[in-house]
């Protein structure tokens, strides 16, 4: 089955997918799912957009050949030419820093269309509470941000930079005070005022049609790069690479590749301290199927269907769910899943920042860590594609102290 | 009537009675296994003391995304405590084996129905003794395999509307549902609040014109003047958060005495203090 024609009219990807939440919030989502389908045909919202994305934003993003990233791992000397060619879809570039600004746009035109002018957001690393800050204060919307304890204490520039923005920063003590619960928090905001507030969920999980929404707007990633690839290459990537928590910058890289059936999609996961630790992350990689914020999807869970706390180094992927089309591609087998440990992802963010003179977000991190560990595997002059979804200044902190080095 | 078994079960026996009495049925929300594992049998007990019709149990979820403050904290403890659905049923057993009479309606959200098997869940449940469910965050069109399920075991699919339920909505859960509807009073979460909400009236005449089975209110109700406002509105009234709120608040010695003097005073058995 194509996964264009995916979701069905259910919301669902395959099995994966659908509508699991509260009655209260049924009709919103239908009405939401109407007015996405009616702006998607209007030529003025996506003229509107593109101009934003453009002239706000900052796209199309480069596309960087990354010379020395490819001379090492490919163990290439000084002066012969890499066997791998990589490429780093610079999303880092773009306005506040990372993706998220894709997504935010395209919700903030759509809940004016909507006629909504409250917006909650949920933030895990803090860049979709900036980039949704951003969006509202540009849009002259209210902007309300969940965020767990723990991602305000490791985050605290984002929350900073949320608050100049004009957002109210609600910290959310509850659970294991992480993303899963921002969301949780979220959701009983919008269940309470569904009529005049908008959720700009900022993954491609939730209940439909946030996948297909989140997964749309973001598609602009893989549509440039795409578009960027062939003009220096003349030919597609062998692999693209992302790294994976929710999923919108994978999903986003990956869809407009679809079809092109020779390119190889890899999403990289959080493993933490280790995929048999209970200490990690990765839902694809080490959970099954179940039901958490709206949809059937990979869940890391206990025997009884309890949703486990997870960790990983990086807040941004810090959360047990994963969008649904990224399960309908794990078990398709149209994407191949792997996850690297905390301690691989600070090598992989040492590594762009040495050889590129480029510090990506501990995010991305991962999936360069985990190319490092592919290269020796890959054939010789295969042409590698990475999202580069975000960059690293917010996680100095972290950073820092991972590496046993005191800032102040 | 409920499912395929030609007598009338539990839910709707009890329904009729208190229409017979001319009086609002009224049903208890416990989190099971809260505060302690052991602790819900003399709970149950309490609540029948006090004049309730039918209980409705929690099985708690890690990430109770429909409930307030209250619920949140009574179901993290009965989580710490080992609560399951699986141990839930042995509860249910448990209470039957106790002579509990009264319908026993599971409510739960969708994951941990899952993990244990959907369809193993229904049949262990009718088994154990349940006579209806309610899924929090399972809307119809999601609930389609389980209302099958539930059919074949008899045992009775509550549907949960809302004041932002358009009529085609009403339409479509009713047609899956059984037992009774369960109007949600408010838009939001669950929680004690000091009056009911103005849209709850529209609603309830709403899904009135669609269904003749028994409309009960939850969400919010907290006083007996809450209840006594439903009196000719709708068919019984659904109390959670105020209940658990009594628990929460009585000295471990006092804690069924005070459960059972809150019902009295919500079915009208006794009078308030102030």
């Amino acid at each position: 089955m194509a996964s264009r024609t995916l979701p069905d009219d259910r919301g669902r990807f395959g099995d994966f997918g659908g509508r699991f939440v509260p009655e209260t919030l049924m009709t919103a989502l239908g009405e939401l799912e109407r007015a996405f389908a009616e702006a998607q045909a209007d030529a003025s919202f996506r003229e509107e957009l593109d101009g934003l994305l453009h002239n706000y934003a900052g796209r199309p993003t480069p596309l960087y050949f990354a010379e020395n990233l490819s001379r090492k791992l490919s163990g290439a000397g000084a002066d012969e030419p890499p066997s791998l060619r990589i490429y780093l879809k610079r999303e880092d570039l773009a306005h506040t820093g990372a993706h998220k600004i894709n997504n935010a746009l395209g919700q903030g035109l759509l809940a004016r269309r909507l006629g909504k002018r409250r917006i909650i957001a949920e933030t895990g690393a803090g860049q979709h509470g900036v980039a949704t800050a951003t969006v509202c204060a540009m849009l002259g919307l209210e902007c309300i941000v969940y965020m767990g304890a723990v991602d305000v204490q490791r985050q605290a520039l984002n929350v900073f930079r949320m608050k100049l923005l004009g957002a109210e920063v609600r910290v959310v003590e509850s659970g294991s005070r992480t993303l899963k619960d921002a969301i949780n928090e979220a959701i009983r905001d919008w269940v309470t005022n569904v009529t005049t507030t908008h959720y700009l969920l900022g993954s491609a999980v939730g209940p439909h049609p946030y996948p297909l929404m989140v997964r749309e707007f973001q598609s602009v990633i893989g549509s440039e790069a795409r578009e960027q690839l062939l003009a220096a290459e003349g030919r597609l990537p062998d692999y693209a690479l992302a790294c994976v928590g929710g999923g919108s910058n994978a999903i986003g890289l990956f869809h407009p590749f679809y079809d092109d059936e020779s390119v190889r999609f890899i999403g990289v996961e959080a493993a933490g301290e280790g995929l048999s630790t209970g200490r990690r992350a990765a839902s694809l990689s080490a959970g099954r199927p179940g039901v958490l914020h709206g949809a059937y999807s990979y869940l890391l869970q206990d025997e009884a269907g309890q949703v486990e706390e997870t960790h990983s180094i990086s807040a941004g992927l810090d959360y047990p769910g994963v969008g649904p089309e990224l399960s309908f591609y794990k078990e398709s087998g149209r994407a191949q899943f792997a996850a690297v440990t905390d301690d691989e992802a600070l090598d992989g963010f040492r590594l762009l920042s040495e050889t590129e003179g480029i510090i990506p977000a501990l995010e991305p991190a991962h999936a360069l860590a985990y190319l490092a560990k592919l290269a020796p595997d890959i054939a010789k002059d295969s042409l590698v594609l990475v999202c580069l979804s975000g960059r690293g200044d917010k996680d100095m902190e972290t950073v820092a102290q991972a590496l046993g080095v005191d800032l102040v | 009537m409920s499912g395929s078994d030609t007598s009338p079960g539990r839910i709707e026996q009890t329904f009729a009675r208190a229409r017979d009495d001319g009086r609002l049925a009224f049903i208890a929300y416990l989190t099971a296994g809260y505060p302690e594992p052991d602790a819900t049998p003399a709970l149950v007990e309490a609540l029948i003391a006090g004049g309730v019709d039918a209980l409705e149990l929690g099985i708690p979820f890690s990430d109770p995304l429909a409930d307030g403050p209250t619920i949140q904290r009574s179901t993290f403890q009965a989580l710490q405590g080992g609560m399951t659905a699986a141990r839930c049923l042995e509860l249910v057993r448990e209470l039957r084996n106790k002579g509990v009479v009264i319908p026993i309606i599971l409510m739960t959200y969708y994951n941990p129905i899952l993990a244990y098997g959907q369809d193993r869940f229904i049949q262990d449940a009718a088994a154990a003794g349940m006579d209806g469910l309610i899924g929090i965050d399972l809307p119809p069109e999601e609930a389609e395999e389980l209302a099958a399920q539930c059919r074949a075991n008899s045992v009775d699919l509550i549907p949960l509307l809302a004041p932002t339920s358009t009529d085609e909505r009403i339409g479509l859960a009713v047609r899956q549902a059984s037992g009774f509807v369960y109007c949600v009073s408010v838009a939001g979460v669950t929680g004690a609040r000091k009056a009911l909400p103005s849209e709850l009236w529209g609603l309830l005449q709403r899904v009135r014109r669609q269904t003749e089975l028994p409309l009960a209110v939850g969400f919010g109700i907290s006083r007996r003047e809450h209840v006594e406002a439903l009196q000719g509105q709708a068919d019984a009234a659904i109390v959670g958060s105020a209940i658990i709120d009594v628990i929460e608040e009585s000295p471990r010695a006092e804690r069924e005495a005070k459960v059972k003097e809150y019902v009295e005073v919500l079915t009208g058995r006794r009078k308030a203090r102030n």
